[in-house]
C-alpha cells in the first residue's frame, strides 16, 4: 500500500513541491481500515452477531441447549404481546425510569452547584458525592437492603416509622429508587461539575458589571450554558434506567419482589431464558425491548435535530 | 490555602455541604460499623450505630471462609484485561473513524453508533447462547471479551480526535512520518487525559459489573467480587456483618483510586468532550 502511494508521489514531486505535499498529506489520512478492524471484530462477535442471533432465535422455540429448535414464526411475539408479565415488567422499568431520571438530574445539578461554589476543600465534596458510584451495584443494594430492613435497619429507626419497605408492593420500588439515587447521582454530578468549570468566568464578570444578581446570572448564564450537558445527562440516565436490573434483584433476594412489583424487564427476560429455559421466547422479548430502547434513542436524536434547526 | 475568606455565604454553603456529605456518607458508616459488630449484635432490634463490642470477627471469618481472595484476584484480572483491551481497540477505532478514510466508513460508523443502545442487559440471552457456542461459559475469556466492545468509548475518543488540529498531523506527514507513527507519537500523547478518563470509567464499570459475570459464571472459584458477594454470600443465609465487610472490601479499591486521581478524573470528564458536547 505504502509503496504504491510512493510511486504516485514521485512524479508529483518532480512537478511542484506544493503538489507533493498535498498528496502526502492525503496519503496520511487514507486507508484507515486497519485502525478500526480490531474493534469491529469484537463488535461483530459480541454485539452484532448476538443481535442477529437473537432476532433469529425469537422466531424459534429454542431452549437453553439450542438443540432441536424449530421455527415457530411469530408465535413468540404473539404470546409476548398477550403476556401480562411482559407489560407488568415493562411498566415497572418505565415507572422506575420516570422516578429516577428527573430526580437524578435535579439532584446532580444542585450538588454540582454546591461543590462548584464552595471555595474550600473541593476534593472532599467531590469525593463525598461521587464515592457511592464507586461501589458495585450489588454492594450498594445490600447496604440499602440492610438500611431498609424494617426491624434491624437504620431508616425506620431514624425516622421513627415502621414502613415495611421491601416487603410491601407500594414501597418496594420506591426503596430501589432511593438506593439508585444515592448510588448513581455521583456520575451525573461529575458531568455537571465539569460543565460548570467549563463556563468562561468573564461571562459572569460582565453580567456583574451590568448589575445582574446571583439569580439572574444563574437563569441567564448558567442554565443556558448547561443545556447540552443536561440533554446528555437525561439521555444517559433514561437508557441506563430502562435497563435496571442489579439493584432490583439484589434488594429483593433475587426474587421478583412483593407481588412481583419489582420485576423489571431485564429480570423477566432472564427468568424466561435461564429459569424457564425458553430461549426463543426470551429472545423475542429482548427484541421487543431493543426496539423500545432504539425508539427512545431515535426520539431523542429527532428532538435534538429539530431544536438545532429552529436555533439556526 | 489560607487566603480564601470566610464570607457569610461561604460559611453557609460549607455548612450545607457538610450536612449533605454526612447524608451521603452515613450508609458507608453504617456498613463499616455493622461489619465491626458480632453477627448477633448486628441483628439487634432496635439498631444502633456504634458497636457495643468492637470485634474483627466478621472480617476474620470473611478471609477464613476462603473465596474472597479468589474473587478479588478474578476481579482484578478481568478489569485489568478489559481496560487494556478497550483502551487499545477504542483508541485505534476512534482515530480510524475520526481521521482516516476507507470504504464504507460512514455505514460502519452508523452501525457502531447504533451499538450505543445495545448492552448485555438488552441482549443478555442471545449473547449468552453465543458465548456458550464459543465454549467460553465459565472461563475468563467469556467474562472479558464481551465487555471489550463498548461503542460509547469509541464515540468519546472519536469526538476527541476530531478536535485535534489536523495541521499537527499534516506537518508530521510532510516530514515523512507514517500514519502509525503519527498516531503513536503525536496523537496518543495528546490524548492522555481522554484516555485516562476512558480507562478509569471502563475500569470502574468492569470492576463493578454484576449482570454479565452473573450470567456467564456458575463456578464460585471464577466469580468476581460483586458477583460472589451477591450470590454466594447471600445463599448461605445472610450474615450481615460479614456481608458488610465483604462489600467494603469490594468497594474500597476504587474509592482509594479515586482519592488519588480525582483531579485527573474530573479533568478527564471535561476533556472527553462528554461535558462539552
Amino acid at each position: 500500500m505504502a509503496a504504491s502511494a510512493h510511486t504516485i508521489a514521485a512524479p508529483a514531486r518532480a512537478k511542484t513541491a506544493a503538489g507533493s505535499a498535498t498528496l502526502r498529506r492525503k496519503q496520511g489520512f487514507q486507508h484507515g481500515g486497519w485502525f478500526v478492524a480490531p474493534f469491529l471484530l469484537l463488535f461483530a462477535l459480541f454485539v452484532i452477531w448476538p443481535l442477529l442471533r437473537g432476532v433469529y432465535l425469537s422466531f424459534t422455540d429454542a431452549n437453553i441447549t439450542g438443540e432441536g429448535a424449530s421455527f415457530v414464526g411469530l408465535d413468540n411475539y404473539r404470546e409476548a404481546l398477550n403476556d401480562p408479565l411482559v407489560w407488568d415488567s415493562l411498566g415497572h422499568s418505565a415507572y422506575f425510569t420516570l422516578l429516577v431520571v428527573p430526580c437524578i438530574t435535579v439532584l446532580a445539578f444542585l450538588l454540582a452547584m454546591l461543590a462548584h461554589h464552595i471555595e474550600r476543600g473541593k476534593w472532599l465534596w467531590r469525593l463525598c458525592f461521587f464515592a457511592p458510584f464507586l461501589l458495585p451495584s450489588t454492594v450498594a443494594a445490600n447496604l440499602w437492603q440492610w438500611l431498609f430492613n424494617p426491624g434491624t435497619g437504620m431508616i425506620n429507626h431514624v425516622f421513627g416509622t415502621e414502613t415495611p419497605w421491601l416487603t410491601d408492593k407500594s414501597y418496594a420500588m420506591l426503596a430501589i429508587v432511593i438506593t439508585t439515587l444515592w448510588w448513581t447521582v455521583g456520575f451525573s454530578f461529575l458531568l455537571y461539575l465539569a460543565a460548570l468549570q467549563g463556563i468562561p468566568g468573564h461571562l459572569y464578570e460582565a453580567a456583574k458589571l451590568d448589575g445582574a444578581n446571583a439569580w439572574h446570572r444563574m437563569v441567564h448564564i448558567t442554565l443556558p450554558m448547561l443545556r447540552s450537558i443536561t440533554g446528555l445527562v437525561i439521555a444517559l440516565q433514561v437508557l441506563a434506567s430502562l435497563q435496571i436490573f442489579d439493584q432490583a434483584v439484589v434488594m429483593t433476594d433475587f426474587l421478583p419482589g412483593p407481588e412481583g412489583s419489582t420485576r423489571t424487564f431485564v429480570q423477566y427476560t432472564l427468568e424466561e431464558g435461564f429459569t424457564s429455559y425458553r430461549v426463543g421466547y426470551a429472545s423475542a422479548i429482548s427484541v421487543i425491548f431493543f426496539v423500545i430502547i432504539a425508539a427512545v434513542a431515535f426520539a431523542r436524536m429527532w428532538l435534538l435535530r429539530n431544536r438545532e434547526e429552529t436555533a439556526r | 490555602m489560607t487566603t480564601k475568606a470566610w464570607t457569610p455565604s461561604q460559611i453557609l454553603l460549607t455548612l450545607l455541604g457538610t450536612a449533605v456529605s454526612i447524608l451521603f456518607l452515613a450508609p458507608f458508616a453504617w456498613g463499616l460499623f455493622t461489619s465491626l459488630k458480632s453477627e448477633t449484635e448486628a441483628v439487634e432490634v432496635p439498631p444502633h450505630w456504634l458497636p457495643e463490642d468492637w470485634t474483627g470477627q466478621a472480617w476474620k471469618a470473611l478471609f477464613e471462609s476462603g473465596n474472597i481472595t479468589n474473587w478479588f484476584v478474578n476481579s482484578l484480572v478481568v478489569s485489568v484485561c478489559v481496560t487494556s483491551v478497550v483502551l487499545l481497540v477504542s483508541a485505534l477505532a476512534g482515530y480510524g473513524f475520526a481521521r482516516t478514510e476507507f470504504r464504507g466508513k460512514s455505514v460502519l460508523m452508523g452501525v457502531v453508533m447504533a451499538g450505543l443502545m445495545i448492552s448485555p442487559a438488552v441482549l443478555g440471552v442471545p449473547l449468552f447462547t453465543t458465548v456458550q457456542q464459543m465454549g467460553m461459559v465459565d472461563t475468563y475469556w467469556g467474562m472479558i471479551l464481551p465487555q471489550c466492545a463498548p461503542a460509547a468509548m469509541v464515540y468519546i475518543l472519536y469526538k476527541f480526535f476530531q478536535g485535534i488540529p489536523r495541521e499537527l498531523e499534516e506537518a508530521a506527514f510532510i516530514d515523512g512520518a507514517g500514519r502509525w507513527r503519527v498516531f503513536f507519537t503525536i496523537v496518543l500523547p495528546l490524548s492522555r487525559p481522554s484516555l485516562a478518563a476512558v480507562g478509569i470509567f471502563t475500569f470502574i464499570a468492569s470492576w463493578n459489573n454484576f449482570l454479565w459475570p452473573y450470567m456467564v459464571t456458575n463456578n464460585p472459584d471464577l466469580m468476581t467480587m460483586p458477583n460472589g458477594i451477591a450470590t454466594v454470600m447471600n445463599s448461605y443465609g445472610i450474615q450481615w456483618a460479614q456481608l458488610m465487610a465483604g462489600g467494603l472490601m469490594a468497594g474500597l479499591p476504587l474509592i482509594i483510586v479515586f482519592v488519588f486521581f480525582q483531579r485527573q478524573i474530573v479533568a478527564g470528564v471535561a476533556h472527553t468532550g462528554l461535558a462539552g458536547q
